[in-house]
């Protein structure tokens, strides 16, 4: 699961989703993995309005990755300011890239804050159905 | 505006349209439809340039091709007025260079003799270049469009070629050549049509909350979203429950798929989710943050096969039970219980989950079965956050299968009091209620429609043959 994908994720149980203590889920045990790709400027600059930044950066300390920068980055930081034709990714953008597109959680949990239900991610996907006492 | 020819496919004949006005949307092109008829592959437009007809139909999965407009007629003598009527100016451009000069008859044909006779016909044109069948640098076509088995053209064009389709990505992604498949993957052609309509681009975020074996996000890939999906069945997205292909051994999973068409880079990765239970966040009222999906597609599930259920217990869990639950959900072995899911309960959360996770202006396309029943052909599921963008109809025999497609309109257009609700609906799962007189019909057609999409897979008879396009 790319990280990009836990901006998204909290937890399934209906009663914490109003707590804002549900999201964002917390890493345990987690291990990583980092699968290339490419560079999408596109879509970076799309993506980063969406992001909620403060829990992205929550995310990225609780896995002890390079730390992110403390307010959200805009789109032209997106860009190396540089004349010409085309369109040169800046560092910020590569390394957001490396961040939320590249860098994936292979195997661990997701910890919900608020009920303290934990999520398992096995081979790259998470699981998020509930057990039958918490549906 | 200049007026261009598009040749269509004769096939999902009521798709064409709004597959035509959604790739002039999301190329943010302004196009009028001038002529347009269910039963003709010929349809002329209105577009600014030739640079934008050439860019809006590359993608576009139910045509041939465009051309800018020359003339037309319903017999040659009028096409030849209207063509020195609109056209002479032109002329003088093309009069040196190599081209080609063709015939394309739409259910009729003419003897090699007769069409060389109907290319001589223009030779007023002036054109001396070269002819060139292959690596002609200028194209003409003339139309015939006949009704079905009469000897003669009902009306007639000549056209500049400016553009090829992107019909070829049918071939491509033909299920026959995939990898990873199951027995409900759509044909390719439908799930290609299926991201063009829900406008899937570049630098996009799209979702599948029923995903199988990944051919809608696959689809949107291919157009340069980036894609991400769920399934109840975790075994669909890691791919060790099998594929339906015969003899196919190996692992294969949704992620092989992606890299057997080179889009690995646009596939965010799975998860396994219930869509009345998802873990995806939804609107935070009076925050910065709104929607972030810009699409979502999806084919719920309502096959026989595939069950209608989500997870919960069948009735309210007595405490012996729960603690039983309770103490056994970490067992690798634990299977969380199932209950029955009424489809148009389930037909709402999917409005609901739209209303609330869709970026404005995001689209929402959904395939949904009815029976062939006047009443229920009617009911369109609407929640006051979406607008309908288009309703395409795919008919069966005694049913049809609809794909309808929902813009999320934007909060400044939305009542306080309906994003509430869709917050509400979104955050506590308010349900359908069934015995709504319109629902319950609807309901009772839909088991008619089980009970016949059985019949048809037992027969083999369900997709109609592609012929004649
Ligand atoms: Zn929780």
């Amino acid at each position: 699961m790319k990280l990009l994908t836990l901006n998204f994720l909290t937890c399934a149980i209906k009663s914490c989703k109003s707590s804002p203590a549900s999201f964002p889920l917390h890493p345990r045990d987690a291990t990583l993995e980092i699968i290339e790709s490419d560079l999408n400027l596109a879509f970076l600059r799309n993506i980063l309005p969406r992001l909620m930044w403060s829990e992205l950066c929550t995310i990225t300390r609780e896995l002890g990755l390079p730390a992110l920068p403390e307010t959200v980055p805009t789109g032209e930081d997106m860009v190396e300011k540089k004349e010409g034709e085309e369109e040169v990714a800046s560092q910020t953008a590569k390394d957001l890239h490396r961040v939320l597109l590249e860098t994936g959680i292979r195997e661990g949990g997701l910890v919900c804050g608020n009920c303290g239900h934990e999520y398992k991610v096995l081979e790259g996907v998470g699981n998020f159905l509930l057990p039958g006492h918490l549906v | 505006m200049p007026e261009y020819l598009v040749r269509l496919v004769q096939v999902h004949e009521s798709f064409r349209k709004a597959e035509l006005q959604a790739l002039a949307d999301v190329a943010g092109i302004k196009i009028d439809f001038i002529s347009y008829d269910e039963d003709s592959p010929f349809c002329v437009v209105g577009l600014p340039s030739d640079n934008a007809a050439r860019t809006m139909i590359s993608r576009g999965i139910l045509s041939h091709g465009i051309y800018e407009l020359w003339g037309e007629g319903s017999t040659y003598d009028n096409l030849h007025a209207s063509v020195r009527k609109r056209s002479s100016e032109k002329w003088s451009l093309y009069h040196e260079i190599p081209f080609r000069f063709t015939l394309d008859s739409f259910r009729g044909s003419r003897k090699p003799a007769d069409q060389r006779g109907i290319v001589d016909s223009f030779s007023y044109l002036g054109f001396m270049g070269p002819i060139r069948m292959k690596e002609a640098e200028v194209s003409f076509k003339v139309f015939e469009d006949y009704d079905n088995k009469a000897s003669e053209p009902k009306h007639l064009y000549l056209g500049r070629f400016i553009g090829e389709s992107g019909r070829q990505a049918k071939t491509t992604y033909d299920l026959k050549k995939r990898h990873y498949i199951s027995t409900t993957s759509m044909d390719a052609e439908l799930a290609l049509l299926t991201a063009n309509i829900a406008l899937a681009a570049t630098g996009k975020l799209f979702y599948d909350p029923f995903m199988g074996t990944g051919g809608f996000p696959i689809a949107c890939a291919h157009f340069g979203a980036l894609v991400t999906g769920s399934d109840i069945d975790g075994r669909s997205i890691r791919g060790t429950g099998g594929s339906a292909r015969k003899g196919q051994t190996g692992k294969y999973d949704v992620a092989g798929n992606f890299k057997q068409y080179g889009t690995e880079s646009h596939y965010l990765g799975a998860f396994i989710s219930d869509l009345t239970n998802t873990p995806l966040r939804g609107l935070i009222l009076g925050s910065e943050h709104g929607g972030y999906l810009d699409g979502i597609i999806c084919d719920p599930p309502y096959g026989i096969r595939e069950g209608l259920k989500v997870l919960g217990p069948r009735e309210q869990l007595g405490e012996v039970e729960r603690a039983t639950h309770r103490d056994r959900y970490k067992e690798p072995t634990y299977i969380p219980p199932k209950r029955p899911y009424s489809f148009i309960a389930m037909l709402d959360d999917i409005l609901a989950f739209a209303a609330s996770t869709l970026v404005e202006n995001g689209r929402l396309s959904m395939w949904m079965p009815t029976a062939n029943d006047d009443d229920i052909e009617l009911i369109i599921p609407t929640h006051p956050c979406l607008e309908i963008a288009s309703v395409c109809v795919q008919p069966f025999n005694k049913w049809s299968r609809r794909l309808l497609t929902y813009r999320r309109l934007p909060d400044s257009e939305v009542s306080q009091e309906a994003l509430l609700l869709a917050k509400k609906e979104y955050d506590k799962g308010v349900k359908a209620d069934d015995l709504n007189a319109f629902r319950r019909k609807y309901f009772e057609g839909f088991k008619e429609y089980q009970r016949l999409q059985e019949a048809a897979r037992a027969t083999n008879d369900i997709v109609p043959e592609d012929t004649n396009t």
